[in-house]
């Protein structure tokens, strides 16, 4: 199938869950609800005309500009967005899945934007879910164990997260 | 020394309980096996055939920091890491040396500004004896740095209240010869 057909399909399937897509894309993408994630990533692996059974990547991305002269220029929006990268071995296509997320949840800083898990889907998730979990901050909610997984445990605060400030000092090692 | 040189049968030689030990401390530097990074590649290399560190007494790389003279910290010193090297660095028993070896050891190297994971420097961990700049620096560095430690070996002094010398290091490869001197002094002297 190609890219058009795909998001079709998930169109017909999940009606107003399917926020957005670009199918002319390099690497065309479809824009999912957070709240929807779980079940697309489900039918996703399953339906006979996709059998997405490989997750290639999951990441995150922060979409946000602390200069205020170049966000001026740019205006982008803040947010974040986690993005799966599917792969089908038997079909060999691929897909791109979007679910884009406030910086943070109802907009008060320190709460964490949730999303659901997809971990049951794939099992790469887990990992993926922890790292994202541990550097930009998401929430996955119904994972199985989101504990950190780079940093140490008893670090503060999520590092890859553009307005991340750095600690003065960690266990009485100076850090800047 | 003069007046004994002489008394002696053929085969015989004479030294100070100093610098007997010395030599054979600086002769048997044995390393801690502590690679972190990309640098642990180019301690290998010096360890093996063509750079061959064994020369210098400190080939014998060991595997417990019980054992060990001299630590390596060849690579990227991270936060989780550090609390690891300040415990090995307590176990090594006296006296014990640290190489800072690469720029990340060094002082951050290219994780200084946005490397949020990284020691701006192992010297913020274990006080350090000799750095050894570079990404990573060749084989000839590190030796270089190791005949440095073996320099500031030579220069430690048994006697109660005599003060250690600290050899400054000479573009020649040598220490500044002053400091060579006022040595052979001190030993004719008997001081």
């Amino acid at each position: 199938m190609n890219a058009d057909e795909i998001a079709n399909c998930l169109s017909e399937e999940f009606g107003d869950a399917i926020t957005g897509k670009n199918v002319e894309a390099m690497d065309p993408w479809v824009e999912i609800a957070p709240e929807a994630i779980a079940d697309v990533a489900q039918f996703c692996r399953d339906d006979e005309q996709l059998l997405f059974d490989y997750l290639r990547n999951q990441s995150a991305v922060d979409y946000l500009i602390t200069d205020a002269r170049k966000a001026k220029k740019l205006e982008i929006e803040p947010r974040l967005e986690i993005v799966y990268h599917l792969h089908s071995y038997p079909h060999g296509h691929d897909l791109v899945l979007k679910v884009l997320l406030p910086r943070w949840k109802g907009d008060v800083e320190g709460e964490l934007p949730e999303c659901p898990t997809v971990s049951h889907v794939w099992a790469i998730a887990d990992w993926h879910e922890r790292e994202i979990f541990d550097l930009m901050g998401v929430r996955f909610t119904g994972h199985p164990n989101l504990r950190r997984i780079l940093c140490p445990e008893d670090w503060v605060g999520h590092p890859l997260r553009k307005d991340y400030e750095f600690p003065l000092e960690y266990h009485g090692i100076r850090c800047q | 020394m003069a007046w004994i040189d002489q008394k002696m049968e053929e085969g015989v030689v004479t030294t100070t309980l100093e610098q007997a030990l010395n030599w054979a401390r600086e002769s048997s530097l044995w390393p801690m096996t502590f690679g972190l990074a990309c640098c642990a590649i180019e301690m290998m290399a010096t360890g093996a055939s063509r750079f061959d560190l064994d020369r210098f007494g400190a080939g014998a790389f060991r595997a417990t920091p019980r054992q060990s003279d001299l630590m390596i910290v060849a690579g990227t010193v991270t936060f989780k890491m550090a609390s690891r090297i300040r415990r090995l660095y307590n176990q090594m028993p006296d006296p014990k040396y640290v190489i800072a070896m690469g720029a990340c050891t060094c002082g951050g190297g290219p994780y200084f500004i946005h490397g949020y994971h990284v020691v701006k420097g192992v010297d913020l961990v274990v006080p350090v004896d000799v750095y050894v700049p570079g990404c990573p620096p060749r084989p000839e560095a590190l030796i270089e740095g190791v005949m440095r430690i073996q320099d500031k070996v030579r220069g430690e002094r048994i006697a109660k209240g005599a003060e250690n010398e600290l050899p400054m290091p000479h573009h020649s490869g040598h220490p500044a010869p002053s400091v060579v001197q006022i040595n052979m002094n001190n030993v004719r002297s008997g001081a």
